[in-house]
């Protein structure tokens, strides 16, 4: 997480430009549009899948699915995309440390039964 | 650079002023408005340290719902077939219809905080309203939800059954009949899916409501003079809350159907 | 040390002419109203302050009452049951509501937008409810306390906690998920100030090291405390009606309630030194008269504790049936998160040498800080040491250990904070003599508590019992005596403080000669804090520089 320590002494020591500073750029009703058909599509597309017997791979089809509508929704209606590094850093951090409490948890419980999981 | 300390001219150079000399501060010479707080230097700063708290505390909520969801892997590792068996009893038809109803609201809110930016009040209104219909349409097809499984005596507690678990066959069902002690494990299954569903529902709650104030605010015209802010944290909570249930969605109604066996 | 500096720094205006300055936070508006609806991040830090205080000592009540009893061996004084509400009332009221805010909510707050050249913190309003949910979190926990109490240690361990105790652990838990929330609103706050309200100039290699230090305090508040809240949910939810996630005869496991409330409460431990350390790097440097040592080791340090202390929490679980596997894994990671606690340490240890070390109160606290967290740290690591940890857990040597961070630690960095700023904050002097007198005496009350709890630990008396074996008494009068002085220690600062509120000496800007934008203002400060935006233009702690601003100064007044 020591992010933002990149600071900008090089070229800017009196950090008077602001280095988390992002453009203010609007996402066009018709990009906004693409995306919810896009989300549509995939809601549709993982409700499919979820009829066919297709093994161990419908859960990780089922949740790769729901990352990637999970991300767009983050990228355009959320605005990422257009946000700052800050802010994406942030995100990443949040996500990061959510991975760790769920695999340093998980290290305790399948360690305790080797090969029951 | 709208930073109002550029305008101070400052160059990079330290050794130009002479130590501690406070900057000549032109005091707000672009267009100021009103809730434009002072204790911002500019309102562009204003505005991004608005989004970036936002952004901080949907962390937060990561973080609280991220407890539920390593109790929901763990103990579907535990107990699969109860989980299996469990989460057959949810209806794939209404949460993927549930779904596209939420991504609809989604959708609208996105719109809004368009229609706010480019200043048009009638459609910024429209725009919220929509959201809380969409938003309210949710929460029915969710309350339908908990009502049948109220009536199939799914909610955990003391009216549990596990009936339906112990003896498929005569309630018409082709799964295998679980073991008594496996099928005690169902209420594990359907008390996450209350807890989880039940605090995004909750979310939703507290987020219509501050969609009824934001309406109000917005018909008013608070919205479309260059003051987005709220609208848009507003809508990053409400989209949260989207990328929630678009999880709990596959995990709780999906990756269930087709058990290994 | 050269006789012209003096044994003291200490360089006070005038007395005979001296004012307060006319306008300050303090008279700027007046009515309690003016207090309670105030978005001054001054003022707000005062009514922390108040109110941690109040708890501090309903708190430290209760480690009277423990001590009271474990005078004697035998059971005397009270019953089992209630000897159990005590030390879970200790804990709670210690740990939440008053360590956790203790420096970040008081100190931080009045410290941190000025420290930054800003005018206030980014959301004034968020951390006004900030204070309004700590003390609704407060009357949560203090109503279970007059409906009864509660016993189940501050750990709320399951299957206790939800199946086996009849006392008030919904209400206390509602009162901490509550205090939570304003721990997260303040680190939030904290976290949004410091990327985007500092003033030009202002680098993040030129904050203070205490703005370093509460930048990690705040992400384990934002990134922590949620998991505490839904786990307390969750038990409340397990009590309430039963649902089985934590009952084993259900099918649920015990055992993840500790994985969460540990996921939090280990990292709030270092929620609870780090704003400590932030004191310490600004006392010792003004003290020593030098740039603390290692600047950029020092703030790294900070961030890499906050980032290493999501990894280890498992060590508080070792003997409960985790897997050996992981609990090795964990193990080696508690080793890691010791080293950057080292760094600071040896930093300082550094900034003293060659310094032009003085021993004002505020360094006195500081030299405290350094000698017992060095041993609470190092007993830290021996805890994290698996076959170590198997003889001493749930020991007296556990409760050596985490009251030699916490109170040697902490608390200590937490005064020494405040008779540093307490002229900043209030524009008056404490009595000097008086407040030294009150620095020897905890230290020495402290060693005397503590210290004889590490053998006790050591030989085998178990933590929370209110009888022991009759070879145990001596060391625990001892430890007894201690805490009637420790108590002393404590009552002195809160008898001077007041009294310096009127008949102080004014202090004027900057009595330590110290180089933070905080010294560079009058005291009290305004409640725009700064006439004009400032410019940073030279590093932290940089004694060269102020010389030169004071030389200036004198030339051109004079
Ligand atoms: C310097 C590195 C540190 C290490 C390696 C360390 C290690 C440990 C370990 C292994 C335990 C668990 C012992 C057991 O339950 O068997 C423990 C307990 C504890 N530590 Fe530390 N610790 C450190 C610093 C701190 C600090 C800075 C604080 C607080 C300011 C703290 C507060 C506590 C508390 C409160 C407990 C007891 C919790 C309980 O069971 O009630 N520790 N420590
Ligand atoms: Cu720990």
């Amino acid at each position: 997480m020591a992010h933002q320590v990149v600071h900008t002494d090089a070229n800017d020591p009196q950090n008077i430009t602001n280095p988390e500073h992002a453009e203010h750029r609007l996402i066009t009703p018709l990009q906004y549009s693409l995306v919810y058909v896009a989300l549509l599509i995939f809601t549709g597309a993982t409700v499919g899948a979820a009829y066919v017997d297709l093994g161990w791979a419908n859960p990780v089809i089922a949740l790769g699915i729901a990352t990637i509508k999970g991300v767009l929704v983050i990228l355009f209606f959320m605005h990422v995309v257009f946000q700052s590094r800050l802010i994406k850093m942030t995100i990443a951090a949040g996500f990061f440390i959510f991975f760790v409490l769920i695999t340093m948890t998980l290290s305790d419980y399948v360690s305790r039964s080797w090969g029951l999981w | 650079m709208d930073n109002a300390i550029t305008s101070t001219g400052m160059t990079t150079d330290p050794t130009l002023y002479p130590p501690y000399t406070p900057a000549v501060h032109e005091e707000h010479e672009h267009a100021v408005l009103p809730q434009h707080r002072h204790h911002f230097e500019t309102e562009e700063q204003q505005r991004e340290a608005g989004s970036f708290g936002m952004w901080l505390f949907l962390l937060t909520e990561i973080m609280f719902f991220g407890g539920m969801f390593f109790a929901y892997l763990l103990y579907r590792n535990w107990y699969y077939e109860a989980f299996v068996v469990a989460s057959n009893q949810l209806s794939v038809p209404l949460g993927a219809v549930n779904t596209a109803i939420l991504i609809t609201s989604g959708f609208c809110m996105a719109l809004g905080v368009w229609a706010a930016e480019v200043r048009q009040k009638g459609l910024l209104v429209v725009m919220l309203l929509l959201t809380t219909f969409f938003g309210f349409i949710f929460l029915g097809v969710k309350a339908d939800e908990y009502h049948e499984k109220y009536e199939k005596h799914h909610i955990p507690g003391a009216s549990f059954s596990t009936a339906m678990f112990v003896n498929p066959a005569a309630y018409g069902l082709k799964e295998d009949p679980l073991s008594p002690d496996m099928a005690q494990k169902t209420q594990i299954f359907f008390f996450l899916y209350f807890a989880m569903t039940g605090m995004h529902a909750l979310h939703m709650i507290i987020g219509i409501g501050i969609l009824a104030w934001l309406t109000l605010r917005a018909h008013r015209g608070d919205f479309t003079s260059g003051y987005v802010a709220p609208i848009e944290n507003f809508g990053l909570y409400w989209h949260f809350v989207d990328i929630v249930w678009i999880f709990l969605f596959p995990l709780l109604y999906l990756i269930n159907r087709h058990p290994l066996k | 040390m050269s006789t012209a500096i003096g044994n003291t720094i200490v360089s006070l205006p005038d007395q005979s002419t001296a004012r307060l300055p006319k306008r300050n936070y303090i008279n700027n508006e007046h009515g309690l109203l003016s207090w309670l609806l105030t978005g001054d991040h001054k003022r707000i830090a005062i009514l922390y302050l108040i109110s941690i205080t109040f708890f501090f000592f309903i708190g430290g009540a209760f480690a009277g009452l423990i001590r009271l009893e474990l005078l004697t061996p035998q059971p005397d004084l009270v019953s089992s049951d209630t000897y159990n509400k005590f030390f879970s009332m200790h804990g709670i009221i210690m740990i939440f509501l008053f360590l956790v805010p203790s420096v970040p909510a008081t100190l931080g707050n009045f410290l941190i937008p000025i420290m930054l050249g800003a005018k206030d913190l980014a959301f004034p309003k968020i951390n006004l409810l900030s204070w309004y949910l700590y003390v609704i979190g407060g009357l949560f926990t203090l109503t279970a306390l007059v409906l009864g109490g509660v016993d189940t240690g501050w750990t709320f361990t399951t299957p206790l906690s939800t199946h086996y105790l009849n006392t008030h652990v919904i209400t206390t838990a509602m009162g901490i998920f509550v205090a939570g929330f304003a721990s997260i609103f303040t680190g939030l706050n904290f976290i949004v100030t410091i990327h985007r309200m500092r003033c030009p100039g202002m680098t993040w290699f030129r904050m203070p090291l205490f703005v370093w230090s509460h930048y990690a305090a705040s992400l384990l508040m934002v990134l922590g405390t949620p998991v505490l809240a839904i786990a307390l949910v969750l038990v409340a939810l397990e009590r309430t009606f039963g649902i089985g996630v934590f009952d084993p005869t259900k099918g649920g496991d015990p055992l993840l309630f500790q994985h969460l409330f540990w996921f939090y409460s280990h990292p709030a431990v270092y929620i609870m030194i780090l704003p400590g350390m932030g004191v310490i790097s600004e006392v010792i440097s003004t003290f020593s008269r030098k740039r603390v040592f290692g600047y950029t080791a020092v703030a790294f340090s900070s961030v890499a504790i906050a980032l290493f202390g999501f990894f280890v929490w498992e060590h508080h679980m070792f003997i409960m049936g985790v897997s050996n596997y992981s609990a090795l894994v964990f193990s080696l990671l508690t080793m890691l998160v010791a080293v950057p606690s080292a760094i600071k340490i040896f930093n300082w240890a550094f900034t003293l040498q060659k310094g032009s070390i003085t021993f004002e109160t505020p360094m006195l606290y500081a030299f405290g800080f350094m000698g017992l967290f060095t041993i609470g740290g190092l007993t830290g690591v021996f805890l994290g040491s698996l076959g170590m940890d198997i003889h001493l857990t749930e020991t007296y040597f556990i409760v050596a250990h985490f009251h030699f961070v916490m109170v040697g630690g902490m608390l200590m960095a937490f005064l020494a904070g405040i008779h540093f700023w307490w002229p900043k904050m209030t524009g008056r002097m404490y009595p000097e003599s008086l407040s030294k007198l009150a620095a020897v005496t905890t230290f020495i009350g402290f060693n005397l508590t503590f210290m004889p709890q590490f053998i006790l630990g050591y030989l085998g008396m178990p933590r929370r019992y209110h009888s022991y074996p009759p070879e145990f008494q001596v060391l625990n009068v001892l430890s007894t005596a201690g805490a009637t002085v420790l108590g002393v220690g404590y009552m002195l600062p809160l008898l001077y403080l007041g009294w310096s509120l009127k008949y102080g000496a004014i202090a004027g800007n900057n009595p330590w000669q110290a180089t933070g934008l905080e010294w560079q203002i009058q005291s009290p400060p305004l409640t725009e804090n700064f006439v004009e935006t400032p410019i940073m233009d030279h590093e932290a702690y940089d004694y060269e520089w102020l010389a030169n601003k004071t030389k200036h100064e004198v030339t051109t007044v004079g």
